[in-house]
């Protein structure tokens, strides 16, 4: 794996609506992001769990969906030039002399001198099916994703799940695996229909076989799978398999941040409400992931503590630089680096 | 208004005063019953308010619709009479009604 090393004046934990508004709020203050995030694009729980529903709550917007509303704060901090690092998850904080260093399970480290979290409700993770035994085959022959596709060829791949992750990867992996079997609990799929059918269609042509029913159980040793079971209409069958791929969708945990040493209330993250700064000067919170006395979880409250995090980390970043308070109505320097003066 | 009873994943009862028009996964957070998480707050859009509707209140209680039934893909231990708790309403017909709680939500 190649190791990336980046320097820059804040690392945001956590690529959602908070997260890409402090981008904003920061770059005002001219202080340069690296966002971090697990998932492989901008929007947090906006892209991942809503993204076509919609919010009615976000100021000046009647409504907007999730996407609608994360497209258009893209758009909002893009003359900002702030960094995205998609697919990873930041693994170690570290305090250094200036700052922190800060790294990621992608081999990636990045220097910095300001830490925001803004990881919403915590990572986002694949559910664990919920099958006797499956632990120990994780990591050996059940995997919750697919890094390489050359590590499922020649293997009797089982597939479980009903959504696109578990039809797209029916589909791609279908030439690559020795027999392919696709699990799921019902014959109709939340999945792109042009996806579903091509599937069907290879059912039809005995490329690839279609089971409903559940996965009640795995046979094997050492964490090598042999076979599954399977029931279903016609009972419970056993289908050989060596390698199982369940795509049961995500869930959010809190993850390594648990492991930073800030003070924590009930899986959130207690802060001060003036500068949303946690227990460990340097290292800020905001959006769901904090907490205060009168919270709320809020879109908009979040973006309200973007802003006064960034003058708190202004003074850090540039203690000897004084603060001017200015408008983008007015303030003609603010529009030039907004790219609009 | 209807009493509502959730049986927690150890046993334990809980019974909650609901409001019409509510619904099931709004009173077991208000009144703090475990295992309901909601994370997306109602949505329908995370599976992780899944409860069991016990097979005599499965009519009075309805069918899941289809986009219910596509998000109880990603719940946990999906079994007949799987729902999700925010997309039950409360109305006076479902006064009585009880679920059990999985054991966990993800």
């Amino acid at each position: 794996m190649t190791s990336n090393f980046a320097e820059t004046d804040v690392v945001i934990v956590g690529a959602g609506p908070c997260a890409l508004f402090a981008v904003f709020e920061l770059g005002l203050l001219d202080l340069k992001c690296h966002l971090i995030d697990i998932l492989d694009r901008p929007g947090g729980q906006c892209a991942e769990l809503y993204p076509e529903k919609p919010i009615y709550d976000i100021p000046g917007w009647p409504i907007i969906s999730g996407q609608g509303l994360v497209d258009k704060l893209t758009e909002q901090i893009r003359p900002f030039g702030a960094e995205y690092h998609f697919g990873e998850m930041v693994t170690e904080l570290e305090r250094t002399d200036g700052g922190f260093r800060v790294r990621t399970d992608g081999n990636t480290t990045i220097a910095c001198k300001v830490v925001v979290i803004a990881a919403g409700g915590g990572s986002f993770q694949p559910k664990r099916p919920p099958i006797p035994g499956i632990e120990a085959y994780e990591g050996k022959s059940v995997f919750y994703s697919v890094r390489r596709m050359e590590d499922f060829r020649g293997h009797d791949l089982l597939v479980v799940g009903g959504g696109d992750s578990a039809l797209d990867w029916t589909l791609n992996l279908q030439p690559l695996a020795r027999k392919l079997t696709l699990v799921h609990r019902r014959p109709d799929f939340r999945a792109a229909p042009d996806s579903v059918n091509k599937m069907y269609a290879m059912q039809e042509m005995r490329q690839l076989e279609f089971e409903v029913g559940q996965v009640t159980g795995l046979i094997g040793s050492d964490g090598m799978l042999q076979a599954a079971l399977i029931k279903g209409p016609r009972g419970e069958v056993e289908v050989p398999c060596t390698r199982m791929l369940p795509f049961f969708g995500l869930t959010m945990k809190l993850g390594p941040v648990a492991h930073w040493g800030l003070n924590l209330h009930e899986e959130l993250i207690a802060v001060d409400t003036e500068r949303f700064e946690t227990s460990e000067p340097g290292i800020y919170a905001i959006g769901d992931i904090n907490r205060y006395p009168g919270k709320l979880k809020l879109i908009l409250s979040g973006f309200h503590e973007a802003a006064l995090m960034s003058q708190a980390a202004k003074r850090v970043v540039h203690p000897n630089q004084r603060i001017v308070f200015q408008y983008t109505t007015s303030s003609t320097s603010l529009q030039k680096k907004l790219g609009v003066a | 208004m209807a009493k509502i009873t959730f049986i927690g994943a150890d046993g334990t009862r809980y019974e909650v005063e609901a409001e019409n028009g509510s619904t099931v996964m709004e009173n077991a957070i208000r009144t703090g019953v475990p295992g309901i998480e909601a994370e997306c707050g109602g949505a329908c859009a995370c599976a992780t308010c899944h409860v069991y509707v016990g097979e005599e209140w499965r009519s009075a209680v309805g069918e899941p619709a289809p986009m219910e039934e596509d998000m109880l893909d990603f719940a946990y231990d999906v079994r007949p009479g799987s729902r999700l708790s925010c997309q039950i309403r409360v109305t006076d017909d479902l006064n009585g009604l009880t679920v059990t709680v999985p054991d966990r939500q993800a």
